[in-house]
């Protein structure tokens, strides 16, 4: 699948680790050490973790090794705990908003890549404001905008829809590709709120494995786009990996390095965290490192106990059952009868141009009927453009 | 028992509370009755103000309590000085807790922007309730300047970590000319009698609430013991010494020195 000639020019393209940033710390740090410390954690390392009121990386390793599985009861109620106490008994809902699922990017997971044969469709302003109706018929009031990645989906394309979208929501974030600064700081004063990049993986080498062709390929310029996302002053910043495509333990230790270095200096900026499993998607991989549900709740609660701020996302892509019992485990947000295709909402006969299968696609009412059951109220609104009145 | 009065306003309750992290708005209607507070913060960001479906302010202002705006959220002067315009509009009263805190982890409010917001905000015409640290010389510049209280915080918001700041608060107490309410991080009942006991005016209790097995029980269990604190400090507390009283061998020689 890779050729000679697109390796040698994808390798031309990467982007020199910056001092200071993200990217220094993972060039300086060595994934196999990184790896061998979380399966020498002891069941000390982990009793001493479970002690703590605050948490560092290390501790948080300790609590997703092998040493901390029996102590998974323990830890979920912790979880529990700490999320009713900085949360409350709520869960925000939120909806995907899949403006492109144009791409000129080559990802081995992912269906929007450039060479599965999807029907592949942009969203204009007509077409836009029919899928705002749809989901705020459902009730949502915060919105994530995704799309590919393009040169026709850049810039000029969010700054005609930005103001668009945001007329019809208090909150209104984006998951697309990495951008610099000065882009950023520009989206926020027409309305953006937060931004999402996940990572994917940590690890180099298993990143250029993945993502074979397009911009997504240059490493560090991923790697540091939240670092320019703070530097922007944006008031959300969400990390992510895809579990299942590196060790997951080792990805999910870098990702939590990753959070501490951002809140260190980007302090006026709240933060969430994302570890979706990999779904199968149109000519989609097996995964390298399997995480079972059991090994999924650790991960959810050690994040909580490192941090009890950090907000949490569960997706759609679990199942229904398994998202009943998390509504309690930790997580803040959820959203619910999300459609991965753009257009989904207004027009469901458009299946075959899906991200990924989504697992759990039960109506927004069920979704809330089962948030309730587990005697939580479900908040829509958590934000007012009145405070990010610039 | 005497009544709290801000800017001539009159409570018969010293608990105030809040209306966030509660599993419905039932379970928070009512916990606010039990708690007989008079006077409840909701955040503008949680007000749905285009829709008017709001299921939190209706019944809340049929019973007659006072709401209290909270500019929770912003970051800054600027952004807080809008959003409580907008809730003023809103909500129809010129009444405004200001919070500022840039930090979103902690919350930790920004002093130098919270006097700079206070300031304009009492120019155009706002009863302010700024919440502060428990730092003594600000609360002084916020009464200097017009607030008609102080909110200085117990420990960080939402931990239950009690009077953390008690030492700072036992000035701030002692010096004040306003009211001072104790606002965050009170967690048991027996946080508010003690802040009560050391003269606060009033303490505001949310999260020790709302995140209760029984929400309602514990705003009763809040009840009480902001009424018994208050009661012991009216009644005059006896000091708590830590030395025995001197021996009368002792006594008889240092009161026959000459």
């Amino acid at each position: 699948m890779i050729d000679v000639a697109s390796h040698k020019i994808r390798l031309l393209e990467q982007s020199p680790a910056v001092e200071g940033q993200f990217s220094h710390f993972v060039e300086s740090t060595d994934w196999h050490a990184m790896t061998q410390s979380h399966q020498e954690k002891t069941e000390q390392d982990v009793l001493r973790a479970l002690s703590k009121s605050k948490l560092n990386v290390e501790d948080f390793a300790a609590l997703i090794s092998p040493a901390a599985e029996p102590y998974l009861l323990e830890m979920a109620a912790k979880s529990e705990q700490l999320t009713l106490q900085r949360f409350g008994k709520t869960l925000s809902l939120f909806a995907p908003l899949y403006l492109s699922n144009t791409c000129a990017n080559e990802c081995t997971y992912c269906g929007f890549s450039m060479s599965n044969a999807i029907k592949r469709l942009t969203l204009n302003e007509s077409q836009v404001e029919k899928e705002i109706a749809a989901i705020k018929d459902k009730g949502f009031d915060h919105i994530l905008l995704v799309t590919g990645e393009t040169n026709k989906v850049s810039m000029p394309y969010f700054e005609r829809m930005l103001p668009l979208i945001k007329s019809h929501f208090s909150q209104l974030s984006m998951e697309v590709q990495p951008l610099n600064s000065e882009e950023y700081k520009r989206l926020q004063t027409i309305g953006l709120d937060g931004v999402l990049v996940y990572q994917e993986t940590y690890r180099r080498k298993t990143y250029l494995e993945h993502h074979l062709r397009g911009n997504k390929s240059n490493f560090n310029y991923r790697l540091d786009a939240p670092d320019r996302i703070g530097q922007a002053g944006i008031h959300k910043i969400g990390l992510g990996v895809l579990l299942g495509l590196e060790d997951w333990r080792t990805d999910s230790v870098m990702m939590a390095h990753h959070l501490r270095h951002l809140q260190k200096r980007y302090w006026r900026s709240r933060f969430s965290v994302a570890f979706p499993r990999i779904r199968p998607c149109e000519g989609g991989i097996v995964p390298k490192s399997i995480i079972t549900d059991r090994q999924l709740v650790q991960l959810i609660a050690a994040w909580r106990l490192f941090d009890w701020d950090v907000e949490m996302s569960l997706s759609t892509r679990e199942s229904p059952e398994f998202r009943h019992h998390a509504v309690r485990m930790g997580f803040t947000t959820m959203s619910a009868e999300s459609k991965t295709q753009p257009g989904g909402y207004a027009d469901d006969a458009q299946a075959a141009l899906e991200q990924f299968e989504i697992s759990d696609e039960r109506p927004v009412a069920e979704i809330i009927a089962m948030i309730r059951s587990q005697g939580r109220e479900v908040v829509w609104k958590n934000w007012d453009p009145a405070l990010s009145h610039v | 028992m005497p009544s709290l009065l801000i800017a001539g306003h009159e409570f018969q309750s010293r608990l105030f509370t809040g209306t966030g992290k509660y599993a419905s708005a039932n379970a928070m209607m009512d916990s606010i009755t039990a708690s007989e507070s008079e006077l409840v913060t909701l955040s503008l960001r949680r007000m749905d103000l285009k829709h008017q479906t709001d299921n939190i302010l209706q019944p809340l202002q049929k019973k007659g309590i006072k709401l209290l705006p909270n500019t929770s959220g912003a970051r800054t002067a600027k952004e807080a000085i809008f959003a409580a315009e907008l809730a003023r509009e809103a909500l129809e009263t010129n009444w405004v807790k200001l919070e500022i805190h840039p930090d979103p982890r902690y919350l930790m409010p920004d002093g130098m922007e919270t006097l700079l917001a206070a300031e304009a905000l009492i120019k155009k015409g706002f009863v302010v309730m700024p919440y502060v640290h428990a730092d003594p010389v600000l609360c002084k510049r916020l009464e200097e300047i017009g607030c008609q209280c102080v909110m200085p915080l117990g420990s960080p918001i939402g931990s239950n970590m009690g009077l953390a700041s008690r030492p700072f608060l036992e000035i701030i107490i002692e010096q004040s000319r306003v009211p001072v309410i104790v606002d965050a991080g009170i967690g048991a009942p027996s946080d508010a009698a003690l802040a009560m006991e050391i003269g606060a005016d009033a303490v505001l209790v949310n999260t020790a609430m709302a995140a209760a097995n029984q929400p309602s029980k514990m705003a009763n269990a809040f009840r009480l013991a902001v009424e018994a604190g208050r009661m012991a400090y009216e009644s005059g507390l006896g000091e708590r010494r830590i030395q025995a009283q001197a021996t009368s061998p002792l006594t008889d020689f240092i009161g026959a020195l000459s």
